[in-house]
Parts: structure tokens; sequence; C-alpha cells
């Protein structure tokens, strides 16, 4: 599964994964932001922006071509819009969306590629999303694994009796009656294990001058590319 | 001196379903009891009432202290509970925080918790999967993982639920083993008469909600022909 190996990317070590999980995502959402408000026009901007990210996939010491590759995944849902966008006429700004959508997502990979999950949920925890959202992250993250070996043996249970499995609306209800079920035993562990709302942290969170200065370094270089480009 | 003292316990479920009818029972400390009877028999309802995460009518004793909602913290740090499927019981992502998960809740910091819980994977023989994720582990492992998380909050009792099921015989065997070396008191929730013997001095026959009977593995055995219909 996808999400094992960036797992175990995240636990690595390099000056990447030593900043403060606040300072990459700071520095994200600044990326964000400036590629999404970046003209279709300046593709100088764009080669710049994968320049950048070049740069971090090289300094977090992460395998390039699987990273990219992983990337990728976001491609088939914005080329839908970028081919309509190109029958429409204007193939400078179907380009632009494929762009845009493959660099942001490149970008986030790389942010969960570096930080361990418990890190980034605290991060987020503190951008201020919900903690019950961030809850559900960290058990979806955890169990699709789960789920999609418990899918597996419906699948093959309904095999060894000759039918063939399809999505049926019957399978997914015992799918999902199946996963609420092991939702409340999970509940029940965490509760007799002292569990009391916040998930704890096993690494110290303390925002040094190192992170103040990864952040405004990164900042300042995207809103530059955004500026000048 | 007894660590656990029930007395009068009823539970009903939401359903309306009476799943404890007036239990009576005592624990001492260091001793090791099993619990026997068919499913649904109200066993895991009963230890689930021992760590306050179901609430019925009666008493609760744990250690002197009587269960209430101002002790519930005290009490779940004193009886350590081994789910049935270690996958539920799992949920960090790597076995090490997992482990550690429990004492740092408990308000121990992060660097000693982090110790407390290498040391509990040694005792369990589980050093080398510290960074691995639960899910890489094989059934024994995440049993064994399971019961670290539990021991390392330094309960005075431990209570297994089915602890074998889905055991190889080694790893059944280590499980007794380990077991075996643990000073704590237990209680075993089994069908399992063999690995029962092999550790519990005491059992108890659960029917219908209600203790139908007490005395050692074998006798009980014999006396609901447990052995027999459990393993023929």
């Amino acid at each position: 599964m996808h999400h094992v190996v960036i797992e175990r990317w995240s636990r690595e070590s390099s000056p990447l994964h030593a900043r403060d999980a606040r300072a990459k995502l700071g520095a994200l959402v600044v990326f964000l932001i400036a590629v999404s408000t970046t003209p279709p026009r300046s593709q100088l901007a764009f080669l710049a922006y994968a320049a950048l990210l070049a740069i971090a996939i090289l300094i977090a010491r992460l395998p390039a071509a699987a990273l990219i590759r992983r990337a990728l995944i976001v491609l088939p849902f914005s080329a839908t819009f970028a081919l309509i966008t190109w029958l429409g006429g204007n193939p400078m700004r179907a380009l632009a969306l494929g762009e845009k959508s493959y660099l942001s997502g490149l970008a986030a990979l790389l942010l969960v590629s570096t930080t361990p999950l418990p890190d980034l949920l605290r991060g987020l925890e503190s951008f201020a999303v919900p903690r019950p959202l961030c809850l559900v992250i960290q058990f979806i993250y955890r169990y699709l694994f789960v789920i999609s070996e418990q899918a597996q043996h419906m699948r093959l249970a309904a095999r060894s009796r000759g039918a063939s499995f399809r999505a049926s609306a019957g399978a997914l209800a015992v799918l999902f009656a199946r996963s609420w079920q092991r939702a409340d035993n999970i509940y029940q562990a965490m509760l007799a294990r002292g569990f009391r709302g916040r998930f704890p942290s096993f690494t110290a969170t303390r925002f040094r001058a190192a992170d103040a200065a990864f952040l405004l370094a990164s900042a300042a270089a995207s809103i530059a590319i955004r500026i000048a480009l | 001196m007894n660590v656990v003292e029930v007395r009068g316990l009823r539970y009903r479920y939401p359903d309306g379903t009476q799943a404890l009818e007036g239990i009576d029972f005592q624990l001492a400390s260091a001793e090791c009891v099993a619990l026997f009877g068919a499913n649904g028999s109200g066993k895991t309802t009963f230890v689930l009432h021992l760590n306050g995460l179901l609430s019925g009518e009666g008493s609760i004793e744990i250690c002197g202290l009587a269960l209430q909602r101002d002790t519930l913290e005290q009490i779940r740090a004193k009886v350590g509970l081994v789910f049935q499927d270690s996958d539920e019981q799992l949920f960090m992502p790597t076995v090490l925080e997992d482990v550690a998960f429990g004492p740092r809740n408990q308000g121990v910091g992060a660097e000693e918790a982090i110790a407390r819980a290498a040391k509990m994977l040694e005792r369990v023989s589980m050093s080398a999967a510290v960074r691995k994720a639960p899910y890489h582990l094989s059934s024994g492992e995440k049993r064994r993982a399971a019961i670290a998380g539990v021991l390392a909050m330094n309960p005075e009792i431990v209570v297994l639920d089915e602890p074998t099921t889905s055991l190889d015989p080694p790893g059944r065997r280590d499980l007794i083993g380990l077991l075996r070396a643990l000073p704590q008191a237990k209680i075993l929730v089994t069908h399992d008469v063999e690995f029962a013997a092999s550790l519990a001095t005491r059992a108890v026959f659960f029917e219908r909600g209600r203790i139908a009977g007490e005395g050692s593995v074998d006798e009980i055995a014999r006396r609901f022909n447990w052995r027999s219909r459990a393993e023929e």
C-alpha cells in the first residue's frame, strides 16, 4: 500500500524531516497560494516552482523518481477538467491546470513524506483544523489497510461460494457495519489505556529559529517566483 | 488481599438483552482465574466492567478503590485489558509508539514513556519490531505487542480476552511462558481449557449472565462437560 511507503519515508532523517510540522505546513500553504494564483501564461514560473520542489526533494533525501511517480495520482482528476478546457479552445489554461494540480500534489506529498502523521496532525490542530477531523484522518490512515483486508476477505468468501463479488449495496452495507463495530471496539481499547481525546506526541514540538528561517526562506521563494516571473 | 471485589453486578444492554444477572466475584492478589462459558454468556461484558468501559448496577472495587466516575482514571491504570482482536488495540503508527500510548496518557514524559515501552517490548521478545507498523506483524507478534502496551502501564491486574485466538502452537506456548512470568493477578477469558489449566488455579463458569460454578480448571471442565464440548 502506498501509505506504508510514505509512512516509512516520513520517519527518515534529513534537514527537511527535522523541521517543525507547523513551519512545513506554513510553507506549503504559501506555496499552494502562489501556484494557484499564477497566471497560465507564466510558464517560466511553473518551471521555477518545480525547481523549488526539486531542491526540497534533494534536501529531504527521498527517492525522487518514486515521489514524482506517486504524485501523478492527482492527474486523472485534473486531466478531465484540463481536457474540457482544451476542447473549449484554451490550451494554455488547460496546460496550466495540469501543472498547478501536479505541483500542488507533489508539494503535499513532500510534506507527508517528511512529517510523521502524529506531528502533522498536531501541526494541523495549531492551524485551527478541528481536532475531531484530525482524529478521523488518523484513523482513516491507520485502518485503511485493515478495512481493505476485510473487503478482500469478503471478496474471497463470495468467490469461494461461486459468486462474483461486486460492490453491491449489500456488501458495502456489511463492510460498513463491520467497520462501525471495529471503530467502536477501537475506541473502547483507547479508553482502556487512558485516552482523553488527544493523541500523545513523542517528539518535541518546539518552534526553533531554524524552523522560522525555513518558513521565511521557502515562503519568500514562492512569493518571489509568483511576483517576478 | 482481594484486588477485585464485585458484588451483585447486573447489566442490561441498550437493546434490552440482560447480559449479567447478579455477579459476585473476587480475585486475590497474584491469583490467575479462568472464565469459561458459552459465547454470549456474559464473560466479556463482565470484564469490560472491571475497567469501567461498561457500567451496570452493583458494586466493583479494584485494589480497595470503588469504581466511580472520579476514580475511573486510577482504575484504568490498575486494570490492563488485552482485547480479543489485537488489530483493534494497536492503532498508533509504530509498535513502539503504540506501547508508549498508555504511559503517555498517564502523564509520563515522552522520553520516559518510550524507554518504558522499549523495556516492555524487550520483555515480550519484540525488540526487533519497535519501528515496525503494527499491520506488518504476525498474529502472535500483534498479541505480544498488545500485551506489552498494557504492561507498560504497570497494571496490578491483567485481563486477557480470548488470548489464544488465531495463535499457532508455538505462539500459544510463548504466550503461556510470558503470562507465567507476570507477577500480576490475571483473568483469562477463554474457551481453551488446556491453556487455562496451564496458568489458572481457579475457574469460573458463566451461564446466561450468572456464575454457574467455581472450582479448579479440571473440576469445572468436567462438571460442565466443557473440555469435550470445546475440543471434540
